[in-house]
């Protein structure tokens, strides 16, 4: 789960990290009410991706006609795949310099990496491309995390001895997302180091890890559903489906992550475009597949549907009467390609058959057959 | 011959009078698996499947001398089974459960640095399976067959597949490890084709790879050092867009990196034919 950056700087305040101060708003007149109380102000899009200062997404502030008018702007706006669903209306800093501060999973070392840099406010991909001496790292222990002298180490590869003291501190507060939140990834860019002489964090992104969620109730009943992104997404939540919705307009449906998304490339190859992932785990139960159907059938654009089941255990012949179930009870009108294969394979294929559904032996056919029905592109 | 488990592997399986773990001991035993016992913390003294249960994994290899287990406890308990069988001695380590936090299994990762016996396949994985000797997992055994082709995959249901296409095809297997779909994980890609590689009757070896992570391409460098074994491999995700999980936790590309076309690349510069559809690495193959 990406928190979007005020809820991100919510926990860090909860961790005792410094942050400006702020007030979100979800219509103009909130943002103009936000002005009255904070002065001028950064109105920012609250969105889980980044690229929102070149999307337009950020705007100054100096009246309340303006904080009005900006947030009229960007609530609603669309930045990358997602609509703006309000904005965080924040008081500018005393900037004295900008420091770069997070964390990640390194999955080459299998272990959590902190990341420290003078080279703040930029991205610190193209920083790691461009100059990676530039970034200061260090690998916790997981069980005792960071301790003093190895922060210290880490503050001064990067060059910011003369501030160790206070961020030290932070970094401590900083890690504590990780035994606290299960946090996967925190990134502080820019911390700003005020005029004053204190550190506080200028933008903050946090994810959360999604298999956390049983210990993480808290996190998970107060941020998990601000976000308006997808709204098949949003519905295959709520029926616990694993969902991606693509650009396409072809339906997917496979049992197993792997095998899913291998079913999406060979569509692609076929000349069709897949309209989403959707993995319904091993036994692909009639119930589950009525779910995964429904949610992809919400989608107007979706002129066909091919589901791909592998069973090892699971019977042919009961996923084909799943599917026909599935199909009747929601009344499916477009073209469906079920490729099954199992123990009693066959049957089920007869048994699709019978019912108007074409069978696929081999994935690579029934993707080529359903790119066919719905007319998309060229067969091979 | 094969890697890592055959019939005479002493298997316990942790969880065994849960659902999932009492339905796949019974298919293990099938296979032939040598099952001594299992874990159930309070069951100690019951016997279940035909074999004695007990409270603690050090009670169990106490008493059957057991070195393998399966792992069949739900997610918030799978970690502490994990650090459990590694401390008892146990040197196969396979841990079928989806859905462990990955600070857990990072710290799992460090606490197994005190146990180098110790080898982990896993998380969120199918497990293995020797064919016509043993298994330890979900891997189902009808579609499997004796041979000399090894088989590593992070993937379950598209190991499935090859797996029957090789059957099928009378391309028997040596030993199929299912390595999972988890970011931080036990056994790599390049830990298992070095087992292969040593391995007398594996002669033939396919990578089952997907999106995310580095894995695939440091197996690749392994290879393009030279490699007695034919080699074939598969990416999925082709066409996964940047950013979003697909399905898996750790089937993610991150900026640019983890895309299929870089772990593709990487097989092509070792000289690993690159099947582009599962149908097509049996004919790579021969």
């Amino acid at each position: 789960m990406k928190l979007l950056e005020y809820q991100a700087k919510e926990v860090l305040a909860s961790l005792g990290i410094a942050i400006p101060p702020g007030a979100v708003a979800r219509s103009p007149d909130e943002a103009a009410g936000a002005f009255r109380r904070l002065g001028p102000v950064a109105v920012k899009a609250q969105v889980p991706v980044g690229g929102r200062g070149k999307a337009g997404g950020i705007k100054l502030a100096r009246s309340e006609e303006e904080a009005r008018r900006a947030a009229e702007q960007i609530i609603g706006m669309h930045i990358k795949d997602f609509k703006v669903p309000l904005v965080y209306c924040e008081s500018a800093l005393d900037i004295a310099r900008e420091i770069y501060v997070g964390f990640t999973v390194d999955r080459d070392a299998r272990a959590n990496v902190l990341l420290l840099s003078a080279r703040g406010g930029m991205d610190i991909e193209q920083v790691a491309e461009e100059s990676p001496e530039a970034i200061a790292r260090l690998h916790p222990n997981p069980w005792r995390g960071p301790l003093d002298f190895e922060l210290t180490q880490l503050v001064y590869d990067a060059d910011l001895g003369d501030i160790a003291r206070p961020l030290i501190a932070l970094i401590k507060k900083l890690y504590r997302a990780i035994p606290d939140c299960d946090a996967l990834t925190a990134e502080i860019n820019p911390l700003v180091v005020t005029k004053g002489g204190e550190v506080v964090a200028g933008d903050a992104k946090l994810e959360v890890d999604d298999n956390a969620m049983w210990r993480r109730k808290d996190l998970e009943q107060k941020y998990g559903a601000v976000l308006e992104a997808d709204p098949y997404e949003v519905e295959a939540k709520k029926r616990a489906l694993t969902y991606v919705s693509l650009d396409g307009d072809i339906g997917i449906i496979g049992n197993g992550a792997g095998l899913c998304m291998g079913t999406l490339d060979l569509v692609q190859r076929a000349g069709g475009s897949p309209a989403n992932f959707c993995d319904i785990g091993g036994g692909a139960k009639a119930e589950v597949v009525e779910n995964a159907l429904a949610v992809i059938l919400m989608n107007p654009k979706v002129k066909g549907v091919l589901i791909n089941v592998f069973g090892g255990i699971t019977r042919g012949d009961e996923v084909a009467k799943g599917v026909i179930t599935a199909r009747d009870n929601l009344n499916m009108k477009v073209p469906l390609v079920v490729r099954l294969s199992g123990t009693h394979e066959e049957e089920g294929r007869e048994i699709l058959k019978e019912h108007g559904i074409e069978p696929g032996v081999s994935g690579w056919e029934a993707a080529k057959k359903i790119v066919e029905l719905t007319g998309a592109g060229v067969s091979r | 011959m094969s890697i890592l488990l055959d019939g005479e592997t002493k298997v316990i399986v942790q969880g065994i009078t849960g659902r999932e773990g009492g339905f796949h001991t019974e298919q293990m035993q099938e296979v032939g698996t040598k099952v001594v016992g299992g874990t159930s913390p309070g069951k100690g003294g019951a016997t279940h499947l035909g074999v004695p249960v007990f409270n603690t994994v050090a009670d169990a290899v106490e008493a059957t001398g057991a070195n393998a287990s399966g792992i069949f406890v739900p997610a918030p308990f799978a970690a502490d089974a994990i650090m459990e069988a590694a401390a008892a001695g146990i040197t196969l380590i396979v841990c079928i459960t989806e859905g462990i936090p990955i600070q857990d299994m990072i710290r799992v990762k460090d606490f197994l640095r005190g146990y180098p016996r110790a080898r982990l396949i896993g998380a969120n994985c199918p497990g293995l399976i020797t064919p016509g000797q043993a298994k330890i997992g979900i891997i189902p055994q009808r579609i499997t067959s004796p041979g000399h082709v090894g088989l590593v995959s992070r993937s379950g249901t598209l190991t499935y597949e090859v797996a029957s296409a090789l059957s099928a095809a009378e391309m028997g297997q040596s030993t199929i490890v299912g390595i999972g779909g988890d970011p931080v994980l036990g056994l790599t890609f390049s830990d298992v084709v070095q087992l292969f590689e040593k391995d007398p009757a594996t002669t033939h070896l396919v990578l089952i790879g997907e999106i995310g992570g580095s894995d695939e391409e440091r197996a690749a460098e392994l290879l393009a050092r030279g490699s007695r074994l034919k080699a074939v491999a598969f990416i999925s995700g082709r066409t996964a867009p940047e950013g979003k999980r697909m399905g898996h936790a750790g089937a993610i590309i991150s900026g640019n990196r983890g895309t299929a076309k870089s772990k593709e690349e990487a097989f092509r510069r070792a000289g690993v034919e690159v099947a582009e559809t599962t149908d097509e690495i049996v004919g790579m193959l021969r």
